[in-house]
């Protein structure tokens, strides 16, 4: 890693040269809530000018970048009765700016599935590759809790991070294609005063926390509670809508479908984003579903959330954005659950009240 | 990598209206870059909207439209005694349809409100499958011409037909939206059924549930929100009027 110190100016005109001759997506004011808030996105820029350096935090993660919603996973042509499958992993390069150290984080999550496991994604790989990571340091929200995580700093998973310094940007350097970009742009090393305001800065950000989960033991914690009625409580509430899924930087499962073209002489393998909310996300052949009731699928995403799955060599995956929790219409959020879960758990080992299945 | 292939027949197929305004059916012919492949696959024995041909050898119909007169009844009987699937196509056939406000006024009140004087025999609205049995629905105001392709493509090679079980949110989400209740809005998208892409919530207009009721949707924790975020009942009981959609998840829960 290098690190370079740049002035705010200089970084925007480095932003404006990047963005004019690249296909570039940053934070953008899309919206203004009904409570007067702005509503950011990841969306596409084509000029400094486009970009909400200030903003606080998009709707939407940034996964769809490289797990897009719906994705070609190979073409069919069909011809004299016969078929061949076409793949293409080609992706364009694509400038992504202004990811917290959460989202970057969850990236690296995601490479820990999709790369590094037993059947790595070809499709990921090249988009993660072909992407340049450029992160923002923010002050948490009221509600983020990725100090509880552990995902509030990032070490790895970005092209360049910046961090706010008051006049200036501290950039952490961690591609020789973010360096050489660079050359061309004032920058010059940190001096002692920098190094005293990035750790200003860092403290800032890190005592900026309000929401705090505790997470400890949670693994061995959801597995005493498959049986809780806190699933069922929560799970009255859940509209099977999707959302949480959708907007969450980490959710990756997805569905797969076959179809034929128009003209019956091609066919187009799509994998499309899913969530485990979904009613039908876990039937079968033949129609059995597993999971019918919402408290079981809620259940199962936060399994896979927070007590990992074989695939994620059960490490948690969420990394406390809060997304699922803003999005939710019907309130459902991390915070709540997980401490409905540690309050049913407390009160059943004082024996106050028995869990119903043990009664 | 090469495998064995398939083969195809054309379907035999017709398209009829009854009470509704004919906008689905003009979506068969909507679609330019497609319709020509799409029409490839369709022996069209009867459609008058793109034929002046007739013929009453069809296997699959297309019926459009709710039924609110008797001789509607009589046509309808005929078609399914003729065809082997019938499919109800867009929201009057498979809901009934704006057509069934009428249904909220005194019978005889609102043909008399707009043709004053006038002899007009009207029955209540009713969807078609109040009249036959219905081997498929294809719901949407109007429906959604990609999704008609690819029913018509899985009729073609006898491969299973669904429409998406989950509500328009998942859709909405993927397109990067701003939620409507977020700018103060009642939207249906939560209960409705996808297979729209999302459209009417992508143009910031809320969803009036067109396409019916998503699979086992939750009304309870909807109307919940509704209320939870301070907005109106009647606003809310409008909108689940305004299709006929929710008619009946509307008499259980509410």
């Amino acid at each position: 890693m290098i690190y370079k110190v740049i002035s705010k100016h200089e970084f925007r005109k480095f932003i404006d040269a990047l963005v004019r001759s690249n296909t570039s997506f940053g934070p953008r004011r899309v919206d203004t809530d009904s409570n007067a808030e702005p509503v950011y996105q990841f969306q596409p820029v084509t000029s400094v000018e486009d970009v909400a350096f200030d903003y606080s935090v998009t709707k939407s993660s940034a996964k769809h970048f490289f797990l897009p919603f719906r994705e070609e996973l190979s073409r069919f042509d069909i011809r004299d009765g016969e078929w061949e499958q076409k793949i293409n992993y080609n992706s364009d390069p694509v400038v992504v700016i202004g990811l917290r150290a959460c989202d970057i984080s969850a990236l690296n999550i995601l490479d820990d599935v999709l790369l590094n496991g037993h059947f790595p994604s070809p499709y990921y790989l090249a988009r993660r590759k072909n992407t340049f990571v450029i992160g923002f340091d923010h002050l948490p929200m009221a509600d983020c809790f990725c100090k509880s995580m552990n995902h509030h700093t990032v070490p790895t998973g970005f092209n360049l991070f910046c961090s706010d310094i008051g006049e200036d940007y501290y950039l952490a350097i961690n591609s020789s294609k973010a360096f050489n970009f660079l050359k061309e742009f004032e920058t010059r090393e940190p001096e002692y005063e920098d190094n005293c305001r990035l750790v200003e800065r860092r403290k800032e950000v890190s005592n900026g926390f309000k929401t705090h989960i505790d997470v400890t033991g949670l693994p061995a914690i959801l597995d005493i509670e498959f049986d809780s009625p806190v699933w069922e409580k929560w799970g009255a509430k859940c509209l099977n809508c999707g959302t949480c899924a959708m907007v969450c930087p980490t959710c990756y499962c997805y569905s797969v479908d076959d179809s034929f073209d128009t003209d019956m002489k091609g066919a187009s393998r799509q994998k499309r984003l899913y969530s485990c909310n979904l009613v039908d996300f876990a039937v079968v052949a033949g129609g059995h579903n597993f999971r019918p009731k919402n408290g079981d699928r809620l259940k199962y995403r936060y399994y896979h959330q927070h007590r990992g799955f074989a695939e994620n060599a059960n490490q948690q995956i969420c990394v406390g954005c809060n997304r699922c929790g803003r999005a939710c219409l019907a309130g459902i959020n991390p915070k709540d659950v997980i401490n409905d879960l540690r309050m049913e758990k407390e009160s059943c080992m004082k024996c106050v009240s028995s869990s119903p299945d043990k009664r | 990598m090469k495998q064995k292939g398939f083969t195809f027949e054309k379907l035999k197929f017709a398209s009829f209206d009854f009470t509704c305004c004919e906008g689905c059916q003009l979506q068969l012919a909507n679609r330019e870059s497609t319709l020509p492949d799409f029409l490839g696959l369709l022996d069209i024995r009867n459609f008058r909207e793109i034929s002046s041909e007739r013929h009453d050898d069809y296997d699959i119909a297309f019926v459009e439209g709710s039924i609110s007169r008797s001789d509607e009844v009589t046509r309808l009987q005929a078609i399914r005694k003729q065809a082997k699937i019938l499919v109800a196509f867009g929201t009057c056939a498979c809901f009934g349809g704006v057509n069934s406000l009428k249904n909220r006024f005194a019978e005889g009140q609102p043909a008399a409100e707009v043709y004053p004087g006038m002899q007009v025999e009207s029955l209540p609205v009713r969807k078609i499958s109040d009249v036959v049995t219905v081997d498929f629905s294809i719901p949407g105001c109007p429906v959604a011409k990609e999704e008609v392709e690819r029913i018509v493509v899985s009729l073609v090679t006898g491969s299973l037909i669904a429409l998406p079980k989950y509500p328009v949110c998942m859709e909405c989400k993927a397109r990067l939206n701003t939620c409507l209740f977020d700018l103060g809005e009642i939207c249906l998208g939560p209960i409705t059924r996808a297979g729209c892409d999302a459209v009417c919530t992508t143009g910031k207009t809320a969803c009036l549930g067109c396409r019916g009721p998503a699979e086992d949707i939750n009304m309870p924790a909807f109307l919940e929100l509704v209320k939870e975020r301070g907005l109106k009942e009647e606003d809310l009981r409008e909108k689940l009027a305004f299709h006929n959609a929710f008619e009946a998840v509307a008499a259980n829960e509410t």
